[in-house]
């Protein structure tokens, strides 16, 4: 790979969270039975017409407002025309030349934790096509129009990215940004959201871009970094050993891990773009601009920044936090609770603890079995020394697993810290006695043996002793020795 | 003699039960069943629910409901999709098509309480000038069956002018309504680009095609249009602007009316047609209209910018014709693209292959500059020439077609002699204007059409005019022999 420089652009298609369909009233929910949720607009009968979803119009402005892009003022559809079952007017409606967002940009932060803009070039609005199904319909094709008509923004970039990781983490980047704006779901398994990766290598230090290759379809972030490191492998040893790159379009197989030929430039459509006539082109003034701006939230990268700025977190745990709306509200509201020279403390267990939890039994933020106040419930012991951070985390499992307050918890299974100088004092006693072997050895010089006298104390705490506490009381009675 | 009376003078006779929408109906249908055969106009006859339709029109007439349509029969163009009722659009792509909802306009001359009796023949898709292009076989023009009636509307024209209903529905792309209207001595309304809805009719050309009547004169029009009209948020193209009370305006004064002349409407013009426009233009000026001459340079030009605009987009809007979902589908394909060749290679006809082809070509990359876009600018230019013209005059005059009906079978194997049929009607579709035939004399025995075209949204103006003509003169009255 090396003296390679690989150049990646990615179209993301974004599917609008409307509730009906871009041209027509169907609805837009996933899932039902084929063919149930396709009217005589998306079943394209003689003589209907398309009327254009305000909705997701409103949509595809807050996408471009939220990328700092000029809003056109006035954007036309058109029909790209081509044959295929699953499109049942024989025409997808589009933007070609004229799209409703232009020029805008995205920032995404590198593993070296360097920023980098990813220019955007262009984001316009389709409609998807339907489905074909070939399982169990032997000599037959079945075709499922629900999908048909359902909106989608198409987000082209520029070819800024070098590297499958940094395309992946533009990929995110979007991914996060559409759904802070509530535009898409971003369910990647329902092919809510989903890319096509145009990948070329030079020579570094050329200007020219080489030949590209356009993998059709990627659904998962993890397919996008591999299919992409597979072409990028795949061209190089193709012009390593003398051959030409032909533009194409291919297709990824994740099974085989490979990317394969689907047609070339040659084969391709012409697909004759032409203005739909039966739309008029879509004008947008000042007004309807203003007032799609008055509903944008903040955007990730502010949150991101005022996070460190007033929460004093690292730019990579603030990153991290405000990744989704939904764990940005949380954190926030866990901060609200314990207050915030406590923030790190809440950080680290939204990060650490909660986040395993979630990730380990696949459950959405939003329906966190721990909630905001809970959380702050269980680090309030932490910082008023009732529990130690260690006891803490068995009591967080508890309260994952049954629901219960962290107090309630504490106190149920005595968990409350030994902060009696008294009662420590008691069991440092008794460990001292009971290893007369070890305090000999300890006080002629081997220093670590310290560590046995606290994991012995611990023990027979049930490690509910205040370390502190401990430490300062050990080092005085290892010192001086019983009487 | 019901079939000789006005849509008022009906409507009168219904509100006064003189008569019933039952009867009305029974006696057009008993002249559809035994004229229609010698003129191929109907091509489906929905008796049942014609009768259904009066006995309901009866019974809301007699519990005191009052309508300038309610009660009177129609025929709709078999373009406009009628629920349950098979819509064919002339061809045999859609010969078992039965058409799952109402086009708007039906809907709303339903809800108006007219009564549909059938289905008009007309050129497959719309595509044709003599209706000869029809899979149902051509239609006769009653004044001489030995002669076509115009298209592509032409089952509703001779359906009028035999006046086998009131009236009758059509659409113009191109001339459709005008030119049959034109030719078979009946008065023919395109309304303006926008005014009413294109939902459920089926698409020619998107940007041109506009839903309009066919009717004995225009205050007959005027009354269907007045129902006809309005917005529908179903049709992105369709205009939110009031409608006119079209037959309230009829009588507005003629007086200082300025007609326009129009200079490049006679070039080519038969001789005789040509005298007949002239005394037509006689008879506004001794009612008190100035006539002025105005000239429209680059009309020449629509007949080659109709044809490569139409032909591209009807390319594209019969491509949802696939033999997949609805429609004529091939016996036993053996693959999709064979699925595809032979269901639209079996179910549409030479002229409509024609036209898909010409607009494929035309929008096909490293062609659409020279032809598609070219087009549009010439498009724009000829819009320009009709937008000057009305700073001067209030609306123009001239023939409706180069001459009177021709002998079935004389153009049809010469695309561009047929084309040129509508070369005095293709402007007002490229610019969007309302346009209308009026019967203005014969030749040879044949009616001639005089044709006014006024600026958007002149309707009003435009059937006052027309109305104003057929006070002065009975050419509209004329009926041809054998169905007087």
């Amino acid at each position: 790979m090396s003296g390679w420089e690989v150049v990646i652009g990615l179209e993301i298609h974004a599917q609008l969270a409307t509730r009906s369909k871009i041209f027509s009233g169907s609805s837009t929910a996933y899932g039902s039975a084929p063919n149930t949720q396709a009217n005589l607009v998306d079943l394209a009968y003689p003589g209907v017409l398309p009327v254009l979803n305000e909705e997701a119009l409103r949509m595809a402005v807050k996408f471009g407002l939220a990328i700092g892009a000029a809003i056109a003022p006035r954007s036309i559809f058109a029909r790209k025309n081509y044959f295929y079952p699953d499109l049942p007017k024989g025409y997808q409606i589009s933007q070609y030349e004229q799209p409703v967002v232009g020029k805008g940009a995205i920032t995404i932060m590198l593993d070296d934790g360097a920023v980098k803009t990813v220019g955007i070039t262009r984001a316009h609005l389709e409609e998807d096509a339907g489905k074909s199904l070939h399982e169990g319909l032997p000599n037959a094709s079945g075709i499922d129009l629900n999908r048909a008509g359902t909106p989608l923004l198409e987000i082209v970039s520029e070819p800024d990215m070098r590297s499958a990781k940094e395309a992946v983490a533009y990929m995110k980047k979007v991914h996060t940004l559409v759904r802070y704006l509530e535009i898409c779901d971003g369910n990647m398994q329902e092919g809510s959201f989903r890319c096509d990766a145009n990948v070329s290598v030079r020579p570094a230090g050329t200007p020219k871009f080489g030949t590209r290759a356009e993998i059709k379809n990627l659904n998962s972030f993890r397919f996008v970094e591999k299919a992409i490191q597979y072409e990028v492998a795949r061209q190089i040893e193709l012009i390593e050993s003398g051959g030409k790159v032909v533009q194409e379009t291919r297709l990824y197989d994740s099974d085989k891990n490979e990317t394969r030929s689907m047609r070339s430039k040659e084969e391709a459509n012409d697909y004759r773009y032409f203005p739909d006539p039966d739309l008029l082109p879509v004008e947008i003034d000042e007004k309807f601009v203003g007032s799609v701006r008055g509903t944008l939230p903040e955007l990730p990268d502010e949150k991101a920044a005022r996070f460190a700025r007033d929460f004093g977190l690292t730019a990579y745990d603030a990153g991290v936090l405000s990744a989704s709306r939904e764990m940005g509200a949380f954190f926030e509201s866990v901060v609200e609770a314990l207050g915030a020279p406590h923030a790190k403390l809440a950080a680290h267990w939204a990060m650490g603890e909660l986040s395993s939890a979630l990730n380990r039994d696949g459950v959405e933020i939003a329906h966190s079995r721990v909630s905001p106040a809970a959380l702050a419930g269980l680090l309030k012991r932490i910082v008023d020394e009732t529990i130690s951070g260690k006891i803490a985390k068995d009591v967080f499992e508890a309260m994952w697993s049954d629901g219960k307050p962290a107090d309630a918890i504490i106190e149920a299974q005595g968990l409350r810290q030994i902060t009696d100088t008294g009662a420590i004092e008691g069991v440092i006693d008794s460990v001292i006695a009971a290893n007369p072997k070890q305090l000999a050895e300890y006080r002629s010089g081997k220093d670590k043996l310290f560590g046995f006298f606290v994991g012995q104390v611990m023990k027979a705490t049930g490690g509910k002793a205040n370390p502190a506490q401990l430490n300062e009381l050990l080092k005085v009675k290892l010192a001086v020795g019983p009487s | 003699m019901l079939h000789t009376l006005s849509i008022g003078e009906l409507a009168r006779r219904l509100a006064a039960r003189e008569i019933s929408s039952l009867e009305l109906t029974r006696h057009f249908l008993e002249r559809i069943e035994r004229l229609n055969p010698s003129l191929n106009a109907v091509i489906t006859l929905t008796a049942d629910q014609a009768l259904a339709a009066a006995r309901a029109a009866d019974l809301r007439l007699g519990a005191g409901e009052r309508g300038r349509l309610l009660g009177i029969p129609l025929i709709h163009k078999d373009i406009f999709c009628t629920d349950g009722v098979r819509t064919s659009c002339g061809s045999r792509m859609l010969d078992n098509f039965i058409s799952p909802y109402d086009a708007t306009i039906v809907t709303r001359l339903k809800a108006a309480g007219t009564v549909m009796l059938g289905k008009s023949n007309m050129d497959e898709f719309a595509m044709g000038s003599s209706n000869e292009t029809s899979y149902y076989g051509p239609v006769k023009n009653p004044w001489d069956t030995t002669k076509v009636p115009g298209g592509s509307s032409g089952g509703s024209s001779a359906a009028s002018a035999a006046r086998l209903a009131p009236f009758t529905t059509g659409t113009d792309t191109g001339g459709s309504i005008r030119q049959p209207a034109a030719l078979t001595g009946v008065t023919g309304v395109k309304p303006t680009y926008g005014r009413v809805s294109r939902y459920g009719m089926i698409a020619f050309a998107s940007s041109l095609d506009q839903a309009g009547v066919l009717a004995r004169s225009a205050e007959d029009a005027a009354a269907v249009l007045a129902v006809m009209a309005g917005f529908d948020p179903r049709d992105s193209t369709s205009v939110d602007a009031p409608v006119p009370d079209y037959p309230a305006l009829l009588d507005a004064p003629l007086k200082g009316l300025k007609i326009g002349l129009l200079r490049e409407f006679f070039d080519g013009l038969e001789s005789r047609n040509a005298a007949l426009i002239r005394e037509a233009l006689g008879v506004y000026t001794s009612m008190g209209a100035e006539t002025v001459e105005v000239s429209l340079p680059h009309l020449p030009l629509s007949v080659p910018t109709y044809y490569v605009v139409a032909p591209a987009e009807c390319s594209s809007n019969l491509s949802r014709f696939d033999g997949v979902r609805f429609g004529y589908r091939c016996e036993q394909p053996k693959d999709l693209k064979d699925l595809y060749e032979r269901s639209r290679g079996e179910g549409f006809g030479p002229e409509v292959k024609r036209r898909i082809m010409t607009g494929t070509y035309v929008l096909s990359a490293g062609y659409f500059d020279a032809y598609y876009l070219k087009a549009q600018k010439v498009r724009r230019l000829i819009t320009d020439d009709f937008r000057a013209a009305f700073e001067k005059v209030d609306l123009v005059v001239g023939p409706t077609t180069p001459t009177p009906a021709f002998a079935i079978g004389a153009k049809i194997d010469d695309p561009v002699t047929m084309y040129l049929n509508d070369i005095y009607t293709i402007g007002a579709n490229l610019a969007g204007l309302p346009g209308i035939s009026a019967p203005c004399g014969f030749v040879d025995g044949l009616p001639v059409g005089m044709q006014l075209i006024g600026p958007h949204f002149s309707e009003a103006r435009l059937l006052s005019a027309a109305h104003h003509f057929q006070r002065a003169t009975d050419w509209h009255l004329k009926t041809p022999g054998g169905y007087q």
